[in-house]
C-alpha cells in the first residue's frame, strides 16, 4: 500500500467516523429527551399519587413568572395584531362591499391561529429562553449536582413546576390574547372602518363557533409544552460555562419557534380534515 | 455493616472502574474510609479524584466495581433509597454550588424544609446555628452573589451540615482562595470533625492542608491508588510519584520531547 492509498483510507475513516459520531450523538440526545419527557410525566402524574409530593408552591411562583408577568406584552401584541388583521381584511373586503365580514375574519383568524401562535412565540421568547438560561446556569455552577447530592430529584424540583405552569398559563394567556385581539378589531372597526360597535360585535359573536376557540386552546396547550420541554432540554444540555449557556438559550428560542410552527401545521391540518 | 479490627468502615470502594468512552479515568480503585476519621484523597489535576468523589455520592454510575456507603451498595440502589441515604451525607462542591436564586438562609434551610416536617421557627433556629458554626451569623438574608468566594464556601459548608450528616464530602475546599481563607477552612473542617463527630472525605491537591487535616491519605495517580496510609508515612514514602508530589518537582521531559515542544512553539516542522 503506498502513500496515497493510506491517505485515501485515512480520509474515508475520518468521513465515516464523523458520520458515526454524529449518529451516536443524536441517539444520545434522543435518549435523553425521551427520559426527560418520561420522568416529567412520572413526577407530574404518578409520583404525587404515591405520596412523593408535587411542588405546588414553586408551580404557583412559576405561573406568576411565565403567566401573569407576560400579560402586558401579550395584550400589547394581540391588540396590534387585531388591528392589523382588521385593516388588512377590510382592504380586501372593501372591493366586494363586504367590509362587515372583517368581524368574521378577525375573530376566526385570531382565535384559531394568530392568538395561539403569537402567544406561543411570546412565551418562547420570554419563558423558554429563561428556562434554558436558568437550568443552564445551574448546570454550569454545579447547582444541579448539589440538588442531586441532597437527595432531590432535579426533574421534580426544576422541570415539573415549569412545565405545569406553562401548560396552565399557555391557554390562559391565549384566552386573553383572543379577547384583546378581537378588541383590536373592534377598535379599528369603530374608529376607522365606520362599522359601528354593536354591529361589529354582533357579527363577531355570530361568526365565532365553539370549535374555533377549542382548537385554538388545544394548540396553545401543545405549544406551551413544546416551549417548556425545549427550554429544559437545552438547559440540561449546556456544556462549557457561560458561553454554552448563551448558545443554548438562543438555540432554545430558535428550536421552540420551529417546533411551534411545525406543530401548528400539523394541528391545523388535523382539525381541517378530521374535525 | 462490616467491622474492621477496631475501625468501622463508613465507605468501602472495591474494584471501581470508570471510563468515558475509550478513556479510562479510574482503573480498579480500592479504598476505605473509616468512621470518624478525615480521609484526604490526594492527586494531581486530572487524576480522577473528583470523578471518584462523584461516584461515591452516587451522581454517576460506574462501569464496574462496588461502592458501599454505610454498608449499602449504592451502585445498585434505586432512587428512593439513594435519596434517603443522601440525607445523611453532606457535600461541599468545588464551586460552592449555592442556589443563586435563594438567600444564604434559604440555601441552608432548603434540605430541612424539604426532607423534614419541622416547624418553620425550628428551621430558622437551626439555620442560624449552622451559619454561626461556620462564622456567618447575620448573613441569612444575603444573596450568594453578594458574598466573597471564602464566604460562599463557608455557606456551602453550612448547607452541607444542615441535616447533621454522618459523612461530609468536600471537593477542593480551598481551590481559588487565598492562604488565610484556605487555612480558615482547614480549621473549620477540624472543628466540624471534633464537634459533630463526622466522617470527612476531602479531595485536594494542597499538601499543607492535607498534613493539617488528614488522618489518612489516599493518593491517586492516573486512575489508580498508589498510596494509602497516615500522613507521616506519606512524607517518607519511596514511591517515585509520591516523592515527586511531596517534593513538588515538575514533570521531567526527555530531550526529544523538549525539542518537539520547542519546534511546535516556533511552528517549525
Amino acid at each position: 500500500m503506498d502513500d496515497t492509498d493510506l491517505k485515501k483510507q485515512g480520509m474515508l475513516a475520518v468521513f465515516f467516523g464523523s458520520i458515526g459520531r454524529r449518529t451516536a450523538g443524536s441517539v444520545d440526545q434522543l435518549a435523553f429527551l425521551y427520559r426527560l419527557i418520561l420522568d416529567s410525566l412520572y413526577w407530574t402524574f404518578v409520583a404525587p399519587l404515591r405520596g412523593k409530593g408535587l411542588r405546588v408552591g414553586s408551580t404557583f411562583e412559576e405561573m406568576v413568572k411565565v403567566g401573569v408577568n407576560a400579560i402586558p406584552i401579550v395584550v400589547l401584541i394581540s391588540f396590534s395584531i387585531g388591528m392589523i388583521l382588521a385593516m388588512q381584511s377590510a382592504y380586501q373586503l372593501e372591493q366586494f362591499g363586504a367590509t362587515i365580514f372583517t368581524a368574521d375574519l378577525v375573530a376566526v383568524a385570531h382565535t384559531r391561529e394568530l392568538g395561539p401562535l403569537m402567544t406561543a412565540i411570546i412565551i418562547a421568547g420570554r419563558s423558554g429562553s429563561g428556562i434554558a438560561a436558568e437550568i443552564g446556569t445551574m448546570k454550569v455552577g454545579e447547582e444541579i449536582e448539589a440538588l442531586q447530592s441532597m437527595g432531590f430529584n432535579a426533574i421534580k424540583f426544576l422541570v415539573v413546576p415549569k412545565l405545569l405552569a406553562l401548560a396552565i398559563m399557555g391557554p390562559c394567556l391565549t384566552v386573553i390574547s383572543d379577547l384583546v385581539g378581537i378588541g383590536g378589531g373592534v377598535f379599528m372597526a369603530v374608529f376607522s372602518l365606520d362599522l359601528g360597535f354593536e354591529r361589529y360585535v354582533t357579527r363577531t359573536i355570530y361568526a365565532l363557533i365553539f370549535k374555533d376557540l377549542v382548537t385554538g386552546l388545544i394548540k396553545s396547550f401543545v405549544f406551551a409544552l413544546l416551549v417548556g420541554i425545549t427550554g429544559c432540554f437545552m438547559g440540561f444540555k449546556v456544556k462549557g460555562g457561560a458561553e454554552g449557556v448563551g448558545r443554548n438559550t438562543t438555540m432554545s428560542v430558535v428550536v421552540s419557534i420551529f417546533l411551534i410552527i411545525l406543530a401548528d401545521a400539523f394541528f391545523t391540518a388535523l382539525f381541517y380534515y378530521l374535525w | 455493616m462490616a467491622a474492621g479490627e477496631k475501625k468501622e468502615n463508613a465507605i468501602e470502594v472495591t474494584n471501581l472502574v470508570v471510563s468515558f468512552g475509550s478513556h479510562h479515568v479510574l482503573t480498579d480503585v480500592d479504598m476505605e474510609v473509616y468512621r470518624g476519621e478525615t480521609t484526604v484523597i490526594l492527586g494531581g489535576s486530572g487524576c480522577g479524584k473528583s470523578t471518584l468523589l462523584r461516584h461515591i455520592i452516587g451522581l454517576r454510575k460506574p462501569q464496574g466495581g462496588r461502592i458501599l456507603v454505610k454498608g449499602h451498595d449504592i451502585t445498585t440502589m434505586d432512587e428512593n433509597r439513594m435519596s434517603n441515604l443522601l440525607r445523611k451525607v453532606g457535600v461541599v462542591f468545588q464551586s460552592s454550588a449555592l442556589f443563586n436564586s435563594l438567600t444564604i438562609g434559604d440555601n441552608v434551610a432548603l434540605p430541612l424544609r424539604e426532607h423534614t416536617k419541622l416547624e418553620e421557627s425550628t428551621i430558622q433556629i437551626m439555620t442560624r446555628i449552622k451559619l454561626d458554626m461556620v462564622g456567618l451569623s447575620g448573613f441569612e438574608d444575603y444573596m450568594p452573589s453578594e458574598l466573597s468566594g471564602g464566604m460562599k464556601k463557608r455557606a456551602a459548608f453550612a448547607r452541607a451540615i444542615s441535616m447533621d450528616p454522618e459523612i461530609l464530602f468536600c471537593d477542593e475546599p480551598s481551590a481559588g482562595l487565598d492562604p488565610i481563607v484556605a487555612a480558615g477552612l482547614d480549621e473549620l473542617i477540624i472543628k466540624l470533625k471534633k464537634a459533630l463527630k463526622m466522617t470527612i472525605v476531602v479531595v485536594t491537591h494542597e499538601m499543607e492542608s492535607m498534613y493539617k487535616i488528614a488522618d489518612r491519605v489516599v493518593m491517586l495517580h492516573e486512575g489508580e491508588v498508589i498510596f494509602t496510609g497516615p500522613p507521616d508515612e506519606f512524607r517518607v514514602c519511596e514511591n517515585p510519584r509520591v516523592k515527586q508530589f511531596v517534593e513538588r518537582r515538575p514533570e521531567q521531559y526527555g530531550e526529544d520531547e523538549l525539542g518537539r515542544y520547542a519546534r511546535a512553539l516556533t511552528s517549525e516542522s
